[in-house]
C-alpha cells in the first residue's frame, strides 16, 4: 500500500485513478504522475532531467 | 611547437571561482562559495539572458511556494568549477527539489541566482510547460562534465 500526498489529504493509491507520462526531446528527460479521483486531478508530480544546458564559448580578440 | 592565441582554460575555470575581477568587484569576507537560490516563472514570464538580478515578476505565486524559490542545498551549493580540455564546468551539488506544492498556472523556466551577492542572476534552464498539484518538482542535475556540465565555458 502507497499513500499519496493529494488536495484531499493523504490518500491510499488503490482509491485513486494513475496517469503517468514522459517527454523526452533534445532538451529534457520529464517524467510526470497524476493521481485522479472521481475525475478530479488531486495529485501532479513531475521530474525534469536537463539535457541542453547553459554553455558559453568564448572567443578572443586579435590585435 | 606553435604559439596558439586561447582564452586560458584556468581564467575559465578562475571566472567560475570569482579569482579575476577585470571591472569593479565586490568585497568578500571570505573564501567560502556563495550561496544560490532557484526560481520558477510562468510560461507567460520573460525571463532569459537579459536578466540580472531575481525578480518576482512572472514569478509562480502559492501559499506552497515561498517567493524566491528554494536554496540550492548541496555544500557548497555548486560542485568545485574544474574543467576538461578547453571547456571549464560545474553544477550544482544538489538536484533542486520542490515539494508539496501546488502550482496550476503553467510554468516552464528556472532562473538560478546568487542570493549572496544581491540575487544576481547567474543561469536560466527552460522545460515543457508544467503544473503541480500537492506533489513535487524535481529538477535533476546532469552529470557534472565537459559535456553535460550545467554551466559550461568552452
Amino acid at each position: 500500500m502507497s499513500i499519496i500526498h493529494t488536495t484531499k489529504g493523504d490518500m491510499d493509491e488503490t482509491l485513486l485513478e494513475k496517469k503517468d507520462g514522459s517527454v523526452d526531446n533534445d532538451n529534457e528527460f520529464t517524467t510526470w504522475v497524476e493521481y485522479w479521483l472521481d475525475g478530479e486531478l488531486v495529485h501532479r508530480s513531475a521530474h525534469v532531467t536537463f539535457k541542453k544546458n547553459v554553455f558559453t564559448n568564448t572567443q578572443i580578440g586579435g590585435f | 611547437m606553435a604559439n596558439t592565441q586561447a582564452m586560458c582554460t584556468s581564467f575559465k575555470v578562475q571566472i567560475l571561482n570569482g579569482i579575476h575581477a577585470l571591472g569593479t568587484s565586490v568585497v568578500r569576507a571570505g573564501t567560502t562559495p556563495d550561496s544560490f537560490k532557484a526560481a520558477l516563472y510562468h510560461t507567460t514570464a520573460t525571463i532569459d539572458a537579459t536578466a540580472t538580478v531575481y525578480t518576482v515578476t512572472g514569478e509562480i505565486v502559492d501559499a506552497s511556494y515561498a517567493a524566491g524559490g528554494v536554496d540550492l542545498t548541496g555544500s557548497p551549493d555548486w560542485i568545485a568549477p574544474g574543467s576538461s580540455g578547453t571547456t571549464a564546468f560545474s553544477t550544482p551539488t544538489a538536484n533542486i527539489v520542490y515539494t508539496a506544492l501546488t502550482e496550476t498556472t503553467a510554468f516552464n523556466c528556472v532562473l538560478i541566482y546568487n542570493s549572496t551577492q544581491g540575487n544576481k542572476a547567474v543561469s536560466v534552464h527552460t522545460f515543457g510547460d508544467q503544473t503541480i498539484t500537492a506533489g513535487t518538482l524535481t529538477l535533476t542535475m546532469p552529470t557534472n562534465d565537459q559535456t553535460t556540465g550545467l554551466l559550461r565555458i568552452a
